[in-house]
């Protein structure tokens, strides 16, 4: 069951753990939103060592306004980022780190 | 200090000379690089294989064969359909794998996304942490793509990038930056051109480059028609 909805306000955990991670840093302890759910896969962080990525983590792209992620963003206030992250990266916005 | 060989005085440096010119330099052949484990793995591991009767030689070849047969070519092709097919072009958004395959381009187990550019948005790709791409439906990417460069501006600064590849967009378009970090590969559905109404599809499809493809350019312009 994915715990986000398109369109929800979510927050990306600002944690450092050891290992193979595929959360970018530069959206670590950042406020975006659900832009779509992608399908539940294995977690690369145990498939990286040789484990079979079970319990599949949901997908989701979450959408950043780029001054949410780069304060001093010189483009167009309108342009955003959509990464890729896995559920377990993502809390409720009001859980955020930043919040 | 001024460089010495910008003083404008006649050369008279008093050069060493007494060595051994090697008569000519060669560009290193590849075998001339140090190889890795990962190459002796692979040939170990190939061989072994080969001798068990698990592949053949010639399997081999063919399948390094067919993935370097894999380039833009089938990315233009699935946007051209696109361009003149708009119930094509409602199934690609829908599910990208399965309208490329419908085009007979195999995407293997790859989710791919179809972003569309529109006068409102403009689509840019890039993987931030190593360098996922549509290799079942561009080939093989560039050089500059697998860049630290590419890969940390495209997300910092994505419209000075574009301006680097010469890429103008009109005022008031939203540039969005999809970052490839995890498992769906992403192609850049572009704008038809104007003025190419009267061009036929495969003519369409030569105006898809790799690169509007990836969302660092537009398509190519269509060849004024020779006035009457």
């Amino acid at each position: 069951m994915a715990r986000f909805r398109p369109g929800e306000r979510v927050a990306v955990l600002s944690a450092d753990p050891p290992g193979h991670i595929r959360t970018p840093w530069y959206c670590r302890g950042k406020f975006g939103v659900v832009e779509r759910l992608c399908g539940s896969f294995r977690n690369p962080e145990s498939l990286a060592y040789g484990g079979d990525g079970e319990p599949k983590q949901p997908l989701y792209r979450v959408r950043f306004g780029q001054r949410a992620l780069w304060p001093d963003y010189q483009g167009a206030t309108i342009d955003t980022v959509e990464i890729e992250i896995y559920e377990h990266w993502l809390v409720p916005a009001r859980e955020g780190a930043d919040a | 200090m001024p460089d010495p060989h910008d003083h404008g005085d006649d050369h008279d440096h008093d050069h060493d000379h007494d060595h051994e010119h090697t008569p000519r330099s060669f560009q290193p052949d590849l075998e001339d690089q140090p190889q890795s484990d990962y190459q002796f793995l692979e040939v170990a591991v190939r061989e072994l294989l080969i001798e068990k009767g698990v592949i053949t030689p010639e399997g081999v070849r063919k399948a390094i064969e067919a993935m370097d047969a894999r380039g833009p070519h089938q990315g233009a092709a699935i946007v051209a359909r696109a361009w003149v097919d708009p119930a094509y072009k409602r199934r690609l958004l829908a599910d990208g794998s399965a309208a490329a395959r419908e085009l007979g381009i195999e995407v293997g187990p790859m989710h791919l996304l179809v972003v569309e550019n529109t006068p409102a948005t403009h689509n840019m790709i890039v993987c931030t942490l190593c360098s996922c791409y549509p290799r079942m439906i561009l080939g093989i990417p560039p050089l500059w793509y697998k860049s630290r460069e590419y890969r940390s501006r495209a997300v910092r600064e994505p419209r000075a990038v574009l301006d680097e590849f010469g890429t103008v967009l009109p005022e008031g378009v939203e540039v969005k930056v999809h970052d490839s970090t995890a498992d769906m590969r992403y192609l850049v559905l572009p704008m038809r051109p104007a003025g190419s109404e009267g061009l036929s599809e495969a003519e369409l499809a030569a105006l898809v480059t790799r690169d509007s493809m990836i969302g660092v350019a537009l398509p190519e312009a269509p060849r004024q028609a020779a006035a009457e």
